[in-house]
């Protein structure tokens, strides 16, 4: 049977209730006579042979490029970039499409003769990722080949001697990348495309770049137009990036670019009524369910974290393409938007989120308040193409329990800007302005990122900039079951039952507001008409 | 209005809140929950995810997909758990029950000495007895890995009779009204997997007693997988729970194997079926004389027809001969009945 496409449920009196995450939780909230609730599209049908499509895509490239095996030769110096620990969601089981893609390419190289290959994560300002994260991304057999002999590297951002400064884009945007990548004969990027706005010129652009490159689109004045990131013709960061690829394209650097699509099979057999409408849930979902409820509810949060954190996903590879940058990014966008679109007919007044365990920040760690508040401002909100799904002065309402809780290895700079920053001002340009540019340089952040598994001093920065364009555009923003010293630094309302939220909204948008849910995950993008 | 009299408004603790607090806060809620009459309430008014969910109302119901007959799905019965139980029931009731009732008397048994699996046993069919009886004489190492081809009309037409008989006797649904391509082919698929397969190519039991003509199910399913047919007449299962009979009766069994017979490269499904209706007809033979008899019987081409006479209902009657000497004529009939009959 083909794949049912996305729905839009209008709630009635025999609606059962809807599933909300909240967190490692998750509960069932019944919706007012009248609500949206929008579901995913089912998972599309996998590649049935995918390391014969990744062949075939090698040979076949798109756009103005010659096959994989034409551009490799004897003597070359090539280097193989790849997306790291914040791609895919939840991380996929074994085998991951990296190591699929990766070696095959490695197996091109090694039959031209290449020698000097090296392989390097592009991190961008992300944490490093840990021998066992690599190995699950790239394979025993391609690590065991290169980390031992130095040649797989991450990314470092702040590493002045192997950085690459190759101009100004016409804006005055210096562009500045991995100086290894930036010195190949050939540069492979080898992509997972999750959602719409992942890969393109951004893979390069962004993920192999420095802070002196990103801080020209990782700001509030790019994210606020941004409308949205998943929508490429409206997506000021979509447009600088574009203009950094291209200027790196024009500087002779050669990237052949391998993008992969996943279908939204995002959770195992165990969990598979997180990812089914609710009425059509049969005896075995309803009773793993009611389990998993059960024991989540009196499980301590650092075991549930584990244990979610422990799921790997599903996914499976529907499409993959390989070339020139453009040519191949426009195929990509399209077969994501083909698995994930979903056309909503209007805006509502409020839009209600269930927010999840896992955001691409804190993979094997914790969802902070700032990663939660960008996990639902600059993520959820912008799944969007053409109109916000909330109409301008609207409420959201996220449900998650929103701890005062961080990763310290992970996270340093988070508490600081938690405790120090949000408690002056929530005011993306305000917190720009005065407190970034002290983060970005802050030498022990730095040697954190360097050193360890510590995301960048600027990162926080980012996440609050992420939420520019939701927080400009929202009347409220109301958490349900958040702790509410959290919930108040984040600058947002608590509330304890989605009933209270809902009555706090009237306040805002008035006392008969339309009202949409947005079921994810799976991920899903709402074409709004 | 006398305040002092409305319980519910008085400030004053109920006398079961100072129970509760007697017993415990949580002891007392407990308590309360577990009364029958809040149970009963809990019971009745059960909602989503206790209860099946409602179906929302904006939603067109898709055209429920079938799930019974030909269409009911058997893998679940040959996953490993569930052959072990099925072994363990098959062995420790159904084996003693079978021995109990029919008392059967095996011959033959060394037609299938030296045989590679699968085989396709087809057999006569008078009895639901059939079944129960073939399995339990069956060798251990393939009756374990066995299904039974059962109609689909009539094992598969309800959900609990569907799931009790495919769990009791791995049956697999077989489409006998009319040609199906998905039952057969999922038999055929099951004997290529290595499956063994029981059919009864008369496709029902016996109304009479006589046999009925061979249909091409057990011949057509040999050729497309090239494995043999192995014949089997019962004789005198009738007597224990004839067709349309709801008293189970004991009485003695014969079970009969035959020579293999195999598909040759110039048979159809009708004349491969005409070749194992005739191997089934001269082990009917050798059920009611010796195995040589029957040879030589065989040989002239004057086995006994399993289909009877060619005469009216009475004569095909008279024409199968005396009952066997049923057990309650030895025992009482009290006894060995079921159901049994009250006494008065």
């Amino acid at each position: 049977m083909s794949a049912r496409p996305g729905f839009v449920l209008e709630v009635d009196r025999s609606t059962p209730p809807t599933l909300f995450w909240r967190g490692e939780r998750f509960t069932l909230e019944k919706l007012p006579e009248g609500s949206r609730v929008i579901y995913a599209p089912e998972p599309h049908e996998p590649l049935d042979d995918p390391l014969a499509a990744i062949r075939h895509a090698l040979a076949n490239p798109l756009g103005d490029s010659e096959p994989l095996s034409a551009l490799l030769f004897p003597g070359m110096k090539l280097t193989i970039a790849f997306d790291d620990i914040s791609l895919p969601l939840p991380p996929m089981e074994r085998p991951d499409i990296r190591q699929m893609v990766i070696e095959q390419v490695l197996d091109l190289a090694a039959e031209a003769g290449v020698d000097d290959v090296e392989l390097v994560v592009a991190l961008a300002l992300h944490r490093r990722m840990t021998e066992p994260e690599l190995r699950h991304a790239i394979g025993d057999r391609v690590y065991d080949a290169f980390a031992p002999n130095g040649l797989l590297t991450q990314h470092d951002a702040e590493d002045r001697d192997n950085l690459l400064h190759l101009g100004q884009t016409d804006e005055g945007e210096d562009v500045e990348i991995n100086k290894r990548a930036a010195t190949s004969d050939l540069l492979v990027y080898v992509n997972i495309n999750l959602v719409a706005m992942d890969g393109g010129h951004k893979s390069v652009a962004t993920g192999l770049s420095s802070y002196k490159s990103l801080r020209h689109h990782h700001n509030p004045e790019t994210m606020r137009k941004s409308k949205s990131f998943m929508d490429q013709h409206r997506s000021e960061l979509h447009s600088a990036n574009w203009r950094m690829g291209r200027l790196i394209r024009d500087a002779g650097i050669k990237v052949f670019q391998i993008e992969t699509t996943l279908n939204t099979d995002t959770f195992p057999d165990a969990f598979s009524y997180l990812q089914k409408r609710e009425w059509e849930w049969k005896a075995k979902d309803r009773i793993g369910f009611l389990g998993a409820k059960a024991a989540l509810d009196r499980m301590p949060a650092r075991y549930a974290r584990r244990l979610f954190h422990s799921v790997k996903a599903p996914h499976r590879m529907t499409s993959v393409q390989a070339g020139e940058v453009e040519a191949v990014h426009k195929v990509t966008t399209e077969n994501v938007w083909a698995q994930q679109g979903v056309v909503v007919e209007g805006q509502t007044d409020i839009l209600t989120l269930g927010l999840p365990y896992i955001s691409p920040y804190n993979v094997n760690s914790i969802l902070n308040p700032i990663l939660v508040a960008c996990l639902g401002l600059g993520y959820f909100f912008n799944l969007y193409r053409n109109k916000p799904l909330v109409r301008e002065g609207g409420v959201l309402i996220m449900t998650h329990p929103t701890p005062w809780e961080f990763n310290p290895v992970h996270h340093p700079s988070y508490i600081d800007f938690f405790e120090q920053v949000l408690s002056e001002t929530t005011d993306p340009s305000e917190v720009a302005s005065r407190f970034e540019e002290g983060f970005a340089t802050d030498p022990w952040y730095i040697h954190l990122y360097r050193t360890g598994h510590a995301y960048h001093g600027v990162h926080p920065f980012y996440m609050w900039y992420w939420c520019a364009h939701a927080l400009q555009h929202l009347g409220a923003v109301i958490i349900v079951g958040g702790d509410p010293k959290s919930v108040h630094r984040l600058g947002f309302r608590s509330a304890t039952t989605l009933a209270d939220a809902l009555e706090m909204a009237r306040d805002v948008v008035g006392s008969s507001p339309t009202l949409t849910h947005l079921h994810a995950p799976p991920i899903l993008m709402a074409d709004v008409q | 209005m006398n305040s002092r009299r409305d319980s519910s408004r008085s400030l004053l603790p109920t006398r079961e809140v100072r129970a509760d607090a007697a017993l415990g806060g949580r002891v007392g809620s407990t308590l309360r929950r577990l009364r029958p009459s809040a149970l009963a309430s809990r019971a009745g008014s059960a909602h989503f995810p206790l209860a099946a969910p409602t179906w929302p109302g904006t939603v067109p119901r898709p055209a429920p997909t079938p799930e019974l007959g030909v269409h009911y799905d058997t893998a679940w019965s040959r996953r490993y758990p569930v052959r072990l139980a099925r072994a363990i029931v098959l062995d420790n009731v159904t084996r003693p029950v079978a021995k109990v009732l029919a008392q059967p008397r095996l011959r033959g048994e060394d037609a299938l000495v030296g045989l590679d699996t699968p085989l396709i046993f087809a057999a006569n069919h008078a009895s639901h007895i059939d079944t129960p009886l073939i399995l339990s004489s069956l060798p251990q190492h393939i009756r374990h890995k066995t299904v039974v081809a059962a109609a689909a009309d009539y094992f598969f037409d309800r959900r609990w009779k569907a799931d009790v008989f495919t769990f009791l006797l791995g049956a697999i649904p077989m489409e006998r009204t009319k040609v199906n391509r998905k039952s057969a082919q999922a038999a055929a698929d099951l004997i290529a997997d290595g499956w063994n397969l029981v059919i009864f190519p008369e496709g029902g039991r016996t109304p009479d007693g006589w046999g009925q003509p061979f249909r091409g199910g057990a011949a057509y399913l040999s050729i497309r997988t090239g494995r043999p047919v192995v014949p089997i007449h019962l004789d005198g299962t009738r007597h224990v729970l004839a067709k349309g009979s709801s008293t189970i009766r004991r009485s003695r069994t014969t079970l009969t194997y035959g020579l293999p017979v195999w598909p040759s490269k110039d048979d159809d499904a009708r004349s491969m079926a005409a070749r194992i209706e005739a191997a089934v007809a001269a082990l009917a033979e050798e059920a009611t004389t010796d195995w040589w008899t029957a040879r030589k019987a065989a040989a002239r081409g004057e086995s006994a027809a399993l289909q009877g006479p060619d005469a009216v209902a009475w004569r095909r009657s008279w024409a199968l001969g005396p009952a066997p000497e049923r057990q309650e004529d030895i025992a009482g009939p009290e006894e060995n009945s079921w159901p049994r009959k009250t006494r008065r």
